[in-house]
């Protein structure tokens, strides 16, 4: 899906390029050495788990907390070093900061006001931006009387208000309950579409970065895990952390075949290629919906004498089974490769005609082309 | 792709210098304008203080040379100390002395004629001393010749020097030091009292059904109005040699520790009784619920959940009135009698006996207990912090008719004491002259007639509240808005949050006394400050900081902490925010720091007492001049004076208040509408 949603990043300039940025909070490396390029009208998100450094980027990114070391050019112009007020942005925080004590009108026009624009000026732009935002009839309200998406959406108002070329967003959808959070992604994502303003968000919420952006930066401990499209981040995670991080992830300890081989316990799988020395610790991971169920018990046989299995296929026990609505994520428990725990995904059909129930055995088969390999030392989550 | 993730062996990137804003550069002025404050108002005169403690003074006799013409031609130089170890007219220990000593020299001469034609010389040998012909300041090291008229008007100054003898001859006088077991004695036995009662108070407030508590919130505030030695005032018609119900002592006199544990008491209730209603307000109704569930009986209930919720808050409110009874001088000084105190002490010492040295010493061992009070105290409040989370439900007393009575008869008790001693006050100050005219009469209200400033101190009392609830507001509260809304600056916010926490843990009295030694020093520059009505607002701003400050900061933290970062994202310069939304926001902290400082200006004496002039004369000093005169009926009148401005402050506090926030804080009282 978003292979053409994506900005075309071939040909585009980039808008923002960052440069070995690093941050120090004391002897704390909170950003060490992060290099990117953002290009123009791009939805980038940065993704990882607290305390990554996400917020962090943003914030030297807005001038907020300026990096220790490590420049940032805006459409080719270094503002490395320069405070917020000299910098081009309008930004969104989790908490809106939405001046209570102002309508939503009189917010939105905070930026405007004091400027070169007349009244008659202000006044139509604000009712724009409330046009813009959906929320036509809510200019004379405060803050306090409207609900938490209508704040956030206000919120972004004004900080489209000045037309900022770049828009910073620090999970502003992160305080509101799932349905309206669900709702305002897909508004937030067309509107961003529409005025193709270049737009860095951050979140720790792997499904919103999924679902709305161009591109995801996935940080862990303070560096770049991996650059690259929903759909690359998630079929092609290029570190273990990612794996892991980003939706479900069975992982197995193993040891290093050939190229393409991989031994868990004392049975050989065919894999995904990998470039490991035989015979090193490995973690073999896949996801739950690529292990595919075969039918009930009974082909263990299929695995030879010796331990190795090239068709990937060996028998499990249901231990347990959880209803997610659209489909069963079943537990499996399988002793032929050292007594391992996993889950797999099965649709409810399959599940119905294989009569899969806690206790029974299935048959199932580690897909060789999505059974990844990873150096064992790698930290994850 | 064209992004590159580089992980290792990068040649570092360049160290970047953050250019400032122009709003950044002005938020650190302004911090180091009120830093500067601060360090002039408050850290520079405890220094000279302090430094004032360890300065000792006394006679260097060897720096002195003499040479006698008595018709014969000059004799040889010979040294004072030569002199008086041949002599000894000079005893060693009159040799010490204070940074006033003066010492005659014709002692050194038995056979000193001021009619005789005897010519005199003297000279200092080193520079670190002098000597007064009359008036006249000598302080070169030439030979000066006088006759001996002249000689006999001269007297010999003491050198200074540094060290600890000023605090050796403190703990070597019995009737000094015995002041810190007094002190101490007193402030824990009116701690334990003001805690227990006000406990007793605050439950029945938070915790029970009885009817009319509004009306005993207001009584129990009461006493924040008056000056801390009006009750005291309230004790002498009371219980004093001519009490009106003096029988109930059995003989026992009031003047001494029953009167100022009293008094002490009376004061201090309203402070202790603000933290523990706080500390018992936020306790959560789940933990009583469960305790019902669990069938633990009310006694255990309170022993096992009651008091732990409130422990943080008993103990802030032991430090606080401990502080207040350890650090006031009004009251024992209006019915302490022959008790001494340290407060006291360092009155006597600078006013009566003009020993700057050794009130700076008492002052130093004053500041030990409030500092060492203030610290814990700081420590507890830090640690209340999370007591109430965001599930907490909010306690919900339920009718429980005997215990409701209970709790009203308590209340009624603790009324009738604070209303009492009040209304004591104005029946004195209405009588024409107790006990042998009972008629009531207005001739008490006559001040022009009395010692102690007359109407002329009221009507300053009134300008040094309004200056100091102007010039301290906004300063505490632009002091407080740098200090929490500047980023980075580290060093310089932590060294300006611990001067705006000192005041806290400095007794007024030290604070004044602090002042004399620095703004009437002729070498500073702030020298003309001195005797103004501008040196009584500083120090009153000053003494009372730190809970202005704390108010300020309160109101400040509960404001987003991104505003800045939005107002600096949309190029708005700092003062548009503030002016637009910090202020609005924070009108009603705002007003409250106002009103403190207006009441407190009013009633403080401590502070003040050793820094008004006869035009600057203050009603609540007038009330204690008044009373030490003994026109003790006036200085009721005047206390009662006080009270009723305090009273009226309030009510116009409270209608601005209504009228202003009915204006900016219309969003505050809205509806939310839900999702």
């Amino acid at each position: 899906m978003s292979e053409q949603q994506a900005v075309n990043t071939e040909n585009a300039k980039p808008y923002l390029q960052i440069d070995r940025l690093t941050k120090k909070f004391g002897d704390f490396i909170a950003l060490d050495q992060v290099s990117l390029d953002v290009f123009e009208g791009e939805f980038i998100f940065f993704l990882g788990p607290s305390g990554c450094g996400k917020t962090t980027f943003l914030r030297a990114l807005a001038g907020l907390d300026i990096q220790t070391s490590g420049t940032v050019r805006q459409a080719g112009i270094d503002i490395s070093a320069l405070p917020p007020s000299e910098r081009d942005f309008g930004i969104v925080f989790q908490s809106y900061a939405l001046f209570p004590n102002l309508t939503s009108e009189r917010n939105i026009a905070f930026g405007l006001e004091n400027q070169k624009f007349s009244k008659a000026d202000v006044a139509k732009r604000v009712s724009e931006l409330l046009e813009l935002v959906g929320l036509p009839e809510q200019g004379k309200k405060y803050p306090a009387q409207l609900s938490g998406g209508q704040q956030q959406r206000i919120a972004l108002a004004r900080a489209l208000a000045t037309s900022p070329g770049l828009l910073l967003l620090d999970e502003p959808l992160s305080a509101l309950d799932a349905k309206v959070r669900t709702h305002l992604r897909h508004e937030m994502k067309a509107l961003q579409r529409r005025l193709g303003v270049t737009t860095v968000m951050v979140t720790h919420d792997q499904e919103e970065a999924l679902a709305m952006a161009d591109r995801i930066v996935v940080m862990n401990q303070g560096v770049i895990e991996q650059i690259g499209t929903p759909t690359e981040i998630y079929r092609d995670p290029s570190t273990l952390f990612v794996a892991d991080f980003i939706g479900e992830m069975n992982q197995f300890k193993g040891k290093a075949g050939s190229k393409n081989t991989v031994t868990i316990g004392d049975v050989t799988f065919a894999s995904q290629e990998h470039d490991m020395q035989q015979h090193t610790p490995v973690i073999v991971a896949i996801r739950p919906e690529d292990i595919v169920p075969h039918g009930e018990g009974a082909s263990s046989q299929r695995a030879t004498e010796s331990g190795s299995t090239t068709e990937n296929i060996f028998d499990a026990t249901v231990e347990n089974m959880e209803f997610l609505g659209s489909f069963w994520r079943v537990s499996l428990n399988t002793t032929f490769i050292g007594d391992s725990q996993m889950v797999v995904d099965m649709s409810i059909n399959a599940v119905r005609h294989m009569d899969v129930a806690i206790g029974h055995s299935i048959t199932v088969e580690f897909q060789s082309d999505r059974l990844r390999v990873f150096p064992a030392d790698t930290h994850t989550v | 792709m064209s992004i590159s993730v580089e992980t290792s062996a990068i040649p570092s990137a360049p160290i970047i210098r953050p250019k400032t804003s122009k709003d950044d550069r002005t938020m650190i002025a302004f911090m180091l304008v009120i830093g500067l404050y601060l360090i002039i108002a408050l850290a520079l005169p405890l220094y000279a203080m302090l430094s004032k403690s360890f300065s000792t003074y006394s006679f260097d006799l060897s720096n002195f040379e003499f040479q006698v013409d008595k018709g014969e031609g000059w004799s040889e130089p010979i040294t004072a100390l030569a002199l008086n170890e041949n002599l000894n007219v000079v005893k060693p220990e009159e040799l010490k002395t204070s940074s006033d000593g003066r010492l005659g020299v014709t002692a050194f001469f038995p056979d000193f004629n001021f009619r005789s034609p005897t010519k005199y010389r003297l000279r200092q040998i080193r520079l670190d001393s002098s000597f007064l012909v009359g008036s006249k300041r000598v302080a070169d090291t030439e030979w000066h010749e006088y006759e001996s008229n002249q000689f006999r008007r001269i007297v010999l100054r003491p050198s200074s020097a540094t060290g600890l003898e000023n605090f050796r001859t403190y703990f070597s006088t019995p009737a000094l030091f015995r002041s810190i077991e007094n002190s101490l004695f007193i402030a824990v036995l009116s701690t334990i009292i003001t805690v227990s009662l006000a406990f007793g108070f605050a439950y029945a407030l938070n915790r029970s059904k009885m009817r009319f508590k509004g009306v005993f919130r207001l009584i129990a505030m009461a006493p924040i109005l008056v000056p801390s030695l009006l009750p005291g005032i309230a004790l002498v018609y009371l219980f004093g040699n001519q009490g009106m119900i003096k029988g109930m002592l059995f003989g026992e006199s009031i003047y001494g520790p029953i009167g100022i544990v009293i008094g002490s008491v009376f004061f201090t209730f309203p402070h202790a009784l603000i933290i523990i209603t706080t500390a018992l307000a936020i306790s959560d109704s789940r933990l009583y619920e469960a305790a019902i569930s669990l069938r633990a009986s009310r006694w255990r209930t309170f022993w096992t959940v009651t008091i732990p919720g409130a422990r943080y808050g008993l103990i802030s409110a032991a430090f606080v009135v401990f502080n207040l009874v350890i650090t006031d001088f009004g009251l024992p000084k209006v019915i302490g009698g022959q008790y001494n105190m340290l407060a006291v002490d360092i009155y006597k010492q600078v006013i009566g006996q003009q020993n700057f040295e050794m009130g700076a010493v008492v002052s130093v061992v004053l500041l030990i207990p409030a500092l060492f009070a203030f610290s814990i105290d700081r420590y507890v409040q830090k640690r209340q912090v999370a007591v109430l989370t965001a599930q907490s439900v909010p306690f919900e007393a339920k009718p429980h008719k005997q215990f409701d009575l209970i709790c009203l008869c308590y209340c009624l008790l603790v009324g009738i004491f604070i209303v009492g001693l009040i209304g004591v006050c104005q029946y004195a100050a209405l009588i024409k002259f107790w006990p042998y005219q009972l008629s009531l009469s207005l001739v008490n209200y006559n001040f022009d007639v009395m010692d102690g400033g007359g109407w002329a101190s009221y009507t300053n009392s009134i300008q040094l509240g309004i200056y100091t609830a102007i010039a301290g507001t906004i300063l505490v509260f632009s002091g407080a808005y740098v200090v929490e809304k500047t980023n980075g600056f580290f060093a310089t916010r932590s060294a300006f949050q611990f001067l705006a926490m000192m005041p806290m843990a400095i007794p007024g009295l030290v604070l004044g006394l602090a002042y004399i030694f620095f703004f009437n020093d002729p070498a500073n520059p702030l020298n003309g400050l001195y005797a103004t009505m501008g040196i009584l607002v500083i120090c009153t701003v000053t003494h009372f900081y730190t809970v202005s400050h704390l108010t300020a900061l309160t109101a400040l933290k509960q404001m987003d902490r991104e505003f800045e970062a939005v107002a600096s994202s949309l190029k708005q310069p700092f003062y548009r925010l503030v002016s637009g939304v910090t202020i609005p926001v924070c009108l009603p902290a705002i007003l409250d720091i106002s009103i403190y400082l207006f009441v407190n200006a009013m009633t403080t004496v401590s502070a003040v007492i050793f820094l008004y002039s006869p035009d600057t004369a203050l009603a609540a000093i007038a009330v204690l001049n008044m009373d030490d005169a003994g026109d003790v009926a006036p200085a009721a009148a005047m206390g009662m004076m006080i009270f009723y401005t305090n009273v009226v402050a309030r009510l116009i506090h409270l209608l601005i208040s209504r009228k202003v926030l009915r204006r900016t804080q219309a969003w505050r009282s809205r509806e939310s509408v839900a999702d």
